[in-house]
């Protein structure tokens, strides 16, 4: 019969005598603790909320592309690994759609992207005002994989579809006068939400120099990964200058104007100290906070160094000969 | 309350405050940081460590106005765990952002102002984390250790400092953390006038 009684529990598994008597005790500060770490927890959690990561595996829904596409090759396009769709969809500087990196993908569908109409304007003999299909057919597409380096020292590899920016120009022709293309995005607080608070001057502006927008790789995007571009990304159409940080590509283009004097640009007008006119990449000039030396591929864990005129010098640096580019940034 | 000892609450606090950190690294192991992965670390650490050195700050202060006493056990809790994310948020920096490129570390520390202010702080709080036992309270007496652990304001000066350097463009956060600051700051000047106000009167 002694087999058959139960085995003697364990030690460890005797509630103390101490608990057993104050069990009510233990049981109400056993509800207290968790309650108390919820909200430690809770609380630290919803102050990191603001930075939320993007929504996993958010796929933004961007239409086809209308017209059959020339592959551009050599100088016009990398063939490094390229960034996901979904990385350069869902990681985005757009402060018109918000300031943290996700919020162009989630506020995106507050853009209304067609119908999309681009004046072309200022010192040209044939001024265009156009509607964005009707310009985007007018030429035929070209897909470019160039690198896109932010100023943040993140970069990407982004195959883009679009039109040399000098063959627009060249249609409308400009003037001898023409010396600088100034460019605007869109000025609607209803559509663009962030346009409501005064963190920049709004509408965003930027501009190059006519050699700088008629050289060869300097495109107008219209598309990537072979679809219409998404709004977040500065749909229906947005500047690349691939030699340049990234805050010049400026997005959702309404209009062009050709300019005798350097026109405005945002972030010149709102820090002239840390982001140029220029802004071409340059690892031998740091921006005031942080090194420029080196970059993270997005994707990557270590950084890489980052090249003169973002690897793109033997194309442009004829450009700035003579220039200083330390002053001239 | 339970008991006058509150047994639960200093484990409850440590568990809770660890707990996003937790999260943190486990999200990082699986890549489901977004596409900046340690960019995001390096914002949540950081964020984290302010924010929990702004709530050990707050213990005096709130003991002051409101008179309970359960908020001087948790102070301890709390700046270790500050501690604990400025020192992840320095490992984030140098060993997956740097990938430990000594010189590169060298010139951020020593010639870009926004990194030295927060390295700065987080020098300061080494000092306080060593020296945060019974034993060394006793070793170098409280008034000595007391006045040593006031560096923690320095240091949460600094990290909001680093913090709106940090914001390129918009600085409504940190500015809301340098608020609760000053208040915090704030409590304890008025303490401090009052009490020597006190003792001004009889003599």
């Amino acid at each position: 019969m002694r087999d058959k009684l139960p085995p003697e529990p364990p030690g460890s598994e005797v509630t103390p005598e101490k608990l057993y008597v104050r069990r009510r005790e233990f049981i109400k500060n056993a509800g207290l603790f968790a309650g108390t770490a919820a909200v430690v927890g809770g609380g630290l959690y919803l102050l990191g909320m603001k930075r939320t990561r993007p929504m996993d595996g958010f796929v933004p829904d961007a239409g086809a592309v209308a017209q059959p596409v020339v592959p551009a090759q050599g100088l016009f396009s990398t063939d490094e690994p390229r960034t996901p769709y979904e990385d350069i969809t869902t990681y985005n500087n757009f402060y018109e759609l918000g300031l943290d990196k996700n919020d162009p993908a989630r506020r995106a569908h507050l853009l209304k992207t067609r119908p999309w109409t681009v004046v072309i304007d200022g010192e040209v003999h044939k001024p265009w005002t156009v509607d964005v299909d009707q310009l985007i057919s007018a030429f035929p597409l070209e897909e470019r994989v160039y690198r896109m380096r932010c100023v943040e020292a993140w970069s990407m590899v982004i195959p883009w579809l679009g039109l040399p920016l000098g063959k627009l120009l060249d249609r409308v022709q400009p003037t001898s006068f023409a010396k600088y293309v100034a460019f605007t995005t869109l000025e609607d607080p209803e559509q663009l939400p962030g346009q409501k608070s005064p963190v920049l001057d709004w509408p965003y502006v930027e501009g190059l120099r006519l050699d700088e927008a008629q050289h060869p790789l300097t495109l107008l995007a219209t598309g990537l990964y072979g679809k219409q571009l998404p709004a977040q990304n500065g749909a229906p159409l947005r500047l690349v200058v691939p030699w340049k940080y990234g805050f010049k590509g400026i997005k959702s283009i309404v209009r062009i104007t050709l300019t005798r004097e350097q026109p405005p640009t945002t972030w010149n007008i709102t820090n002239k100290r840390e982001y140029g006119f220029y802004a071409n990449v340059n690892p031998a000039v740091d921006h005031p906070r942080w090194s420029q030396a080196s970059e993270r591929r997005i994707g990557e864990t270590s950084r890489r160094p980052t090249l003169p005129f973002n690897g793109y010098a033997d194309a442009v640096a004829g450009l700035y000969s003579g220039m200083d580019l330390k002053r001239d940034f | 309350m339970a008991s006058s000892k509150l047994p639960w609450l200093n484990p409850a606090i440590a568990v809770g405050g660890l707990s996003p950190l937790l999260l943190l690294a486990m999200q990082g192991a699986q890549g489901q940081l977004g596409a900046n992965g340690i960019e995001f670390a390096l914002n949540q650490t950081g964020l984290f460590a302010l924010a929990v050195l702004l709530g050990s700050l707050a213990c005096t202060p709130v003991r002051l106005v409101t008179g309970w006493t359960w908020p001087a056990r948790i102070r301890r809790t709390l700046g270790l765990l500050a501690f604990t994310y400025a020192a992840t948020h320095f490992l984030t920096y140098a060993v997956l952002d740097q990938g430990l490129d000594v010189r590169a570390m060298a010139e951020d520390v020593f010639t870009r102002p926004f990194i030295t202010v927060g390295f700065t702080a987080l020098m300061l709080l080494v000092p306080l984390a060593v020296t945060s036992t019974n034993k060394w309270v006793r070793k170098l007496g409280f008034p000595t250790w007391q006045r040593l652990h006031r560096l923690a304001y320095v240091a949460a000066v600094l990290g909001v400092v680093h913090f709106v350097w940090r914001v390129k463009q918009d600085v409504t956060e940190p500015v809301l953390y340098g608020a609760v600051l000053a208040l915090l700051l704030a409590v304890r000047v008025g303490e401090a006038l009052r009490k020597r106000r006190a003792l001004a009167r009889p003599a």
